[in-house]
């Protein structure tokens, strides 16, 4: 799909989510990791962008990426992945740092990962 | 971007099993100043983009004729997995004050932004750099990106120019260099670790 496609339809986005302009969760960021749940099959009513979604979190990705490879809008993706969430079929795999900043314990990791670089 | 759509599946991009968490960085700056090739030198993936479509206040339109627009906004980022379990991501986002919403939500739980100089064009930076001290209270480290013509200006000038806080930190760096970008995300985390809000242990 081009990128170019969507902006022409400025509708189509919100088709895609029935309406919805905000996801059934609000804990969703662009770096938010999700991945498939594998021992859940899509359901049968699930639209072609959905199973692509599931298909794409074989492994883990942040939001940002699935938008990204979707070529979607994040706003939108979240709208998706938050529904796939609901179903079971997609997991966040850092659902523990929503709304919170990262301590020192953390950045000093990251710090130490930085530095090997 | 083309390589983005090329592999749609792309297996290999996926994060290893063992990443459990992620956390952001924002690289923000004017148009043309360097965003997108710090993150590319940094980056373990290919630089990929998102478009979100924000609706701006018009700037400088008479304010009784309240005046909004559409506009699309390219969002560049990048990642860097620093340990076995975390994520770094780098968004690049532009600074500007009418495109505020959009990084205000990205701001949200970020250790810090990267504001991006290029001394050539001194004056682009001054909104970004507003937009950051009066409106979030996220850590921010100031990066002079190197251009082969950029004035040989020395950083305490660049720094006063700015008139930025004695703590604030200001690097130069060559965007293109992934050293030279790996530490400027060293002094930002440095940077953050002063703040009191990071101080806790959350693990």
């Amino acid at each position: 799909m081009d990128i170019e496609e969507y902006r022409d339809h400025p509708v189509r986005s919100y088709v895609l989510t029935s309406g919805r302009a905000h996801p059934s969760r609000n804990t969703l960021r662009p770096e938010t990791l999700v991945r498939a749940v594998e021992s859940r099959p899509v359901l049968s009513t699930a639209g072609r962008l959905e199973r692509e979604l599931v298909q794409l979190c074989r492994g883990t990705l942040a939001l940002a990426e699935v938008a990204a490879y979707l070529q979607l809008p994040v706003s939108l993706v979240a709208v998706m992945v938050s529904d796939l969430v609901d179903s079971g079929n997609l997991t966040i795999r850092s659902n523990h740092q929503a709304h919170v900043l990262p301590g020192k314990d953390i950045l000093e990791k990251i710090l130490d990962g930085l530095r090997k670089l | 971007m083309d390589s983005a759509s090329s592999d749609r599946t792309v297996p290999g991009q996926h994060l290893a099993p063992t990443v459990a968490r992620s956390v952001k960085v924002l690289v923000v700056g004017a148009f043309g100043v360097g965003k997108t090739t710090l993150i590319g030198a940094v980056s373990e993936i290919d630089p990929l983009r998102t478009e979100e479509r924000i609706t701006t206040a018009s700037v400088g339109i008479d304010p009784g004729q309240p005046n909004k627009e559409t506009t699309t906004v390219a969002m560049d980022f990048g990642r860097i997995t620093v340990t076995e379990d975390i994520a770094l991501y780098l968004f690049g986002t532009p600074g500007q004050r009418r495109f505020w919403d959009l990084w205000a939500g990205l701001a949200d739980g970020a250790v810090g932004a990267l504001v991006m100089i290029d001394t050539r064009h001194l004056e682009d930076s001054f909104e970004v750099l507003d937009q950051l001290e009066l409106r979030t209270k996220i850590p921010f480290a100031v990066v002079v990106n190197q251009f082969p013509d950029s004035p040989n200006y020395p950083l305490e000038r660049v720094r006063a120019a700015l008139d930025l806080l004695p703590e604030t930190p200001i690097v130069e760096c060559d965007a293109r260099d992934r050293q030279s970008a790996v530490l400027t995300l060293i002094t930002l985390v440095e940077h953050a670790m002063t703040f009191p809000v990071f101080q806790k242990v959350n693990a």
